[in-house]
């Protein structure tokens, strides 16, 4: 049996942090150690971050609706925003050889997740998929646990 | 907990102690003092993260902004005190080989070896 639970929250840089914390805990509850729930958090803080920037272009009031489900082998989060359609094209990690400030976060969340998945926007939004395998002990533990 | 950012200047060192999570939110905060500080041409900064518990890719982006703007008059930017974490963040984009780290205050004085 899946678990699944949706976070919604305006895009407003000062909710990020309940996010994260609510997030946490479903990292915790799908069995992750504490360094993979932060690497977990860090890659969905840095969605969260672009969707606010470039998506809703600063405008605190838009909605970010995340939903988490723990899987039998992994943990999928979905992430969907009602803002300016994303072409998926210009979406890239920056060089890490070019230093300069910003564009590091396409590259953490593809670095720390096992898979990331960004949909072509519509005139409805942008979505968002990003996927972390359980450990192997969590996955053992929980046989009858179906996809 | 809202970050809290306090400066402390000793013996020609500046240092930035910063407190709480470095995300979009707060970022700007830091941005703000760090500019004030590079503006004057402190020649030594060490910023303190002993008590910071998270940073994203925009904290980074501006401790890269104070580093960056240090160097342009040949000042010393360093940071300490990195929570595991944060230090991940770092290893993560490969600027622990381009930033200063060190473990804690006296080392990063020059006190005592890193």
């Amino acid at each position: 049996m899946t678990k699944s639970i949706e976070i919604h929250i305006n895009s407003d840089p000062s909710l990020l942090r309940m996010m994260r914390a609510a997030l946490s805990q479903v990292c915790e509850v799908a069995g992750f150690s504490s360094s993979d729930t932060n690497k977990i958090v860090l890659a969905v803080d840095e969605a969260c971050t672009n969707i606010i920037r470039h998506a809703y272009k600063n405008k605190t009031n838009k909605p970010i609706i995340i939903t988490c489900t723990i899987r039998r082998s992994k943990l999928e989060i979905v992430i969907i925003d009602h803002g300016s359609p994303v072409d998926v094209k210009k979406i890239k990690p920056r060089k890490l050889e070019d230093l300069r400030p910003g564009g590091l976060g396409v590259y953490l969340m593809t670095t720390v997740m096992d898979k990331v998945k960004f949909f072509n926007g519509t005139d409805k939004g942008n979505k968002l998929i990003m996927c972390k395998n359980l450990p192997k002990e969590v996955k053992n533990c929980e046989p009858g646990n179906q996809r | 907990m809202n970050l809290e950012i306090n400066v402390e200047e000793s013996n020609g060192i500046v240092f930035l102690h910063i407190k709480g999570e470095v995300d979009l939110y707060s970022s700007p905060d830091v941005r703000k003092k760090i500019f004030e500080i590079v503006k004057h041409k402190a020649p030594v900064i060490l910023v303190n993260l002993e008590q910071v518990k998270y940073m994203d890719s925009s904290g980074v982006a501006t401790l890269i902004e104070g580093l960056q703007q240090s160097n342009k008059y040949n000042g010393r930017f360093a940071l300490y005190g990195l929570q595991n974490n944060v230090k991940e963040v770092f290893e993560l984009t490969r600027l622990d080989k381009i930033f200063a780290i060190y473990p804690d205050r006296d080392s990063a004085i020059g006190k005592k070896d890193a």
